[in-house]
């Protein structure tokens, strides 16, 4: 697993990889926000929370519609399917690097435009804790649909359409979280998140190696 | 390389969509043989080896690969045995070839020497040079090298001479000739002959 | 004859729905009908009014969206595990009728709400999650409707059915913890029991509903069987 986890990382962040990517769309759609609703912090502290959460999950997709596809467009894909690894361990490995170079960096990014919204300190660490936590679900359920839109043409406009409602969960606990921060609650949204996220992790690489295993009959 | 007996397919159907591209095809190689899989445009010699390589599943018939006293029928353990060279040449415009070969060799725990292995399909000089500046033939060469140090006993080539040059093709026939002398078997889906000694299969047009 | 092999068993669905059609079709009418007088026939709510009988439209519909995709993560699970020719056919047929009763609950919930809200659409949870299964359905559809090669197409729009299966709960679980935390939503079970008079018209809605579903779905797979049937034949011709 450790070679494909490796070469997954070497080509996310080479020129023209997904990862840098990932982050400008982040941080443009953020920005963007301010300047439809205006630079009033005291609402944009309000909505900052969901607005970075929902920026970060179509962040993520944004980069996830070739996590298999381009293996599979240049022929890598039967080349890792007859290698001595399984096709879940294949999954688990790409999710795993699909993590670290989008899930990661969204998260290590999301302090700075939690200030920029006007977040109290307290309520950014939550922000960041709560990316940290359930980035892993969007990576591995966004695995599933772009297994499972791998031959399709225009695979990257269905993917979101598949996987946002799979994601609404992950967005309501990381927002609501933060929320909470805010109005001086506790709710254990980030336990709720965190377990989404165990889940989503431990059982997506089986739903999406069933898929890639489909679409290699192609 | 662990070697292999023979592979052996018996009664083999393939149905694609509604068509069907072949019925009863039956065939054995034997280990040291090389096989040139022959026939028109939409005959199935890629739905043949993706079928041997345990991506398509039969309509009906048996594949059987047996090593020494073992008769292997599961598709994925029979995966395991095989050396692919498929229609494209998987080699990544980012990737440099001695990152693919590096890459390639640690997934498939191949404990060969990249370098000699380039140096033999002659792209030492490009060897540092990421791949979206080498031309078809020069990725072709990549994908034989990968072949190469898969160290598998089946390989399953398709269209191995396409896009290479006069010496690049008989550079490909040396590597079918010493994998043959070493035991191994050869399953090569093409359009020219492949310029050594081989068993000749070839596909009809769909009936 | 390959194809002939593939149908034995969709022949023998062809033979037994054609028997049962009629009846159902009836049933479907009575139930319906029965329903539709029941609903106007039962008195107004205190404190809804005459806008309470909506309930009769919109409780069936919302509990047929359910089941229909119940039905069709059934289907699938047939489809993937026995690799059933049937269940694929069903599943692909369950999907367009489930997102019609979902957008039926859609709006019947939401004239519903204007006169209970006061708002045309409020992020309720049931309205909510509601929502989030017509993408579901509508997310099914596409990937069906994308992936050429029929039997790769049912396949993988199997696994997204099972997926979502095994998420619809969680889903619903977070909308309605989502709902609950904001405090907007005032109608929910909280709200006073609902006495035996409104009861019975709705049990005979739902029934009549559940039964338009089978009808519709049932003579949906023979379209679908009809249609594939259709094209063999072509395509058998052509190649000949």
């Amino acid at each position: 697993m450790i070679p494909l986890f490796l070469r997954d990382i070497r080509l996310a962040s080479r020129a023209g990889g997904s990862a840098a990517l990932a982050l400008a769309f982040f941080a443009a759609v953020a920005t963007l926000v301010p300047l439809g609703v205006g630079a009033d912090l005291r609402l944009l502290a309000r909505i900052a929370a969901g607005v970075l959460w929902v920026a970060a999950v179509l962040a993520a997709l944004l980069s996830l519609d070739r996590l298999f596809q381009a293996d599979f467009d240049d022929g890598s894909l039967d080349l890792l399917a007859l290698s001595p690894l399984s096709l879940e361990s294949i999954a688990a490995a790409k999710i795993a690097a699909h993590w670290l170079t989008t899930g990661l960096p969204l998260t290590l990014l999301s302090p700075l435009l939690g200030l920029m919204f006007g977040l109290p300190p307290r309520a950014i660490a939550v922000l960041g804790l709560s990316l940290l936590v359930g980035t892993p679900s969007v990576s591995a359920l966004g695995a599933i649909g772009a297994a499972l839109t791998l031959a399709v043409r225009r695979g990257g406009l269905i993917l979101p359409l598949l996987v946002l409602p799979l994601l609404s969960p992950a967005v309501i606990f990381g927002a609501g979280a933060v929320q909470a921060v805010l109005d001086g609650l506790s709710n254990g949204a980030l336990l709720f998140l965190a377990a989404f996220s165990v889940a989503a992790t431990l059982l997506s690489p089986f739903a999406a190696a069933a898929a890639v295993r489909l679409n290699l009959a192609g | 390389m662990s070697t292999v007996a023979s592979l052996g397919v018996e009664r083999l159907t393939c149905i694609r969509g509604q068509r069907v591209l072949f019925r009863d095809l039956s065939f054995r190689v034997a280990g040291g043989q090389i096989l040139s899989l022959e026939g028109p445009n939409g005959a199935g010699k890629t739905s043949l080896l993706r079928l041997l390589a345990g991506f398509l599943v039969p309509a009906a018939g048996r594949i059987a690969l047996t090593a020494g006293a073992a008769t292997i029928d599961d598709a994925e353990e029979r995966g395991r045995l095989i050396g692919w060279l498929g229609h494209h040449d998987a080699a990544k415009p980012q990737l440099t070839p001695l990152e693919v070969l590096a890459f390639f060799a640690g997934l498939y725990r191949s404990d060969a020497k990249i370098a000699d292995a380039l140096a033999a399909v002659g792209l030492a000089a490009v060897a540092s040079l990421p791949c979206q500046y080498l031309s078809a033939g020069q990725k072709k060469r990549l994908a034989l090298a990968r072949l190469k140090i898969s160290n598998r006993p089946v390989w399953l080539l398709d269209e191995p001479l396409a896009s290479l040059d006069a010496g690049g093709k008989r550079l490909a026939a040396e590597f079918l000739d010493a994998h043959a002398l070493f035991g191994g078997i050869a399953i090569a889906a093409t359009h020219e002959p492949l310029g050594i000694a081989c068993e000749r299969l070839v596909l009809g047009a769909p009936a | 004859m390959a194809s002939l092999f593939a149908y034995a068993n969709p022949k023998r669905f062809m033979d037994l729905s054609a028997a049962v059609l009629p009846w159902l079709v009836a049933a479907t009418v009575a139930a319906l009908f029965a329903g539709l007088v029941l609903g106007f026939a039962s008195p107004p709510d205190y404190q809804q009014g005459d806008t309470v009988k909506l309930m009769y439209l919109h409780v069936p519909a919302a509990w047929t969206a359910m089941m229909a995709y119940g039905l069709l993560a059934l289907a699938s699970l047939f489809s993937l595990v026995w690799r059933h020719p049937l269940a694929d056919v069903a599943a692909k047929a369950a999907a367009p009728l489930g997102a019609t009763f979902t957008l039926l609950g859609l709006v019947t919930g939401s004239l519903w709400g204007r006169p209970m809200w006061g708002a045309w659409w409020v992020w309720d949870a049931r309205l909510t999650s509601f929502l989030l299964l017509l993408f579901l359905y509508l997310g099914y559809m596409a990937l069906w409707n994308a992936i050429e090669d029929e039997v790769r197409a049912a396949r993988a729009a199997a696994i997204l059915a099972l997926v979502g299966a095994v998420n619809l709960p969680v889903i619903e679980f977070s909308v309605n913890w989502h709902t609950l935390h904001q405090g907007e939503s005032i109608f929910r079970a909280g709200g006073p029991t609902i006495a035996s008079v409104f009861l019975w018209p709705l049990f005979v809605s739902m029934a009549g509903y559940t039964l338009l579903f089978f009808t519709l779905w049932t003579i949906r797979i023979r379209t679908e069987i009809l249609e594939r049937r259709i094209r063999s034949l072509l395509l058998g011709g052509a190649a000949a």
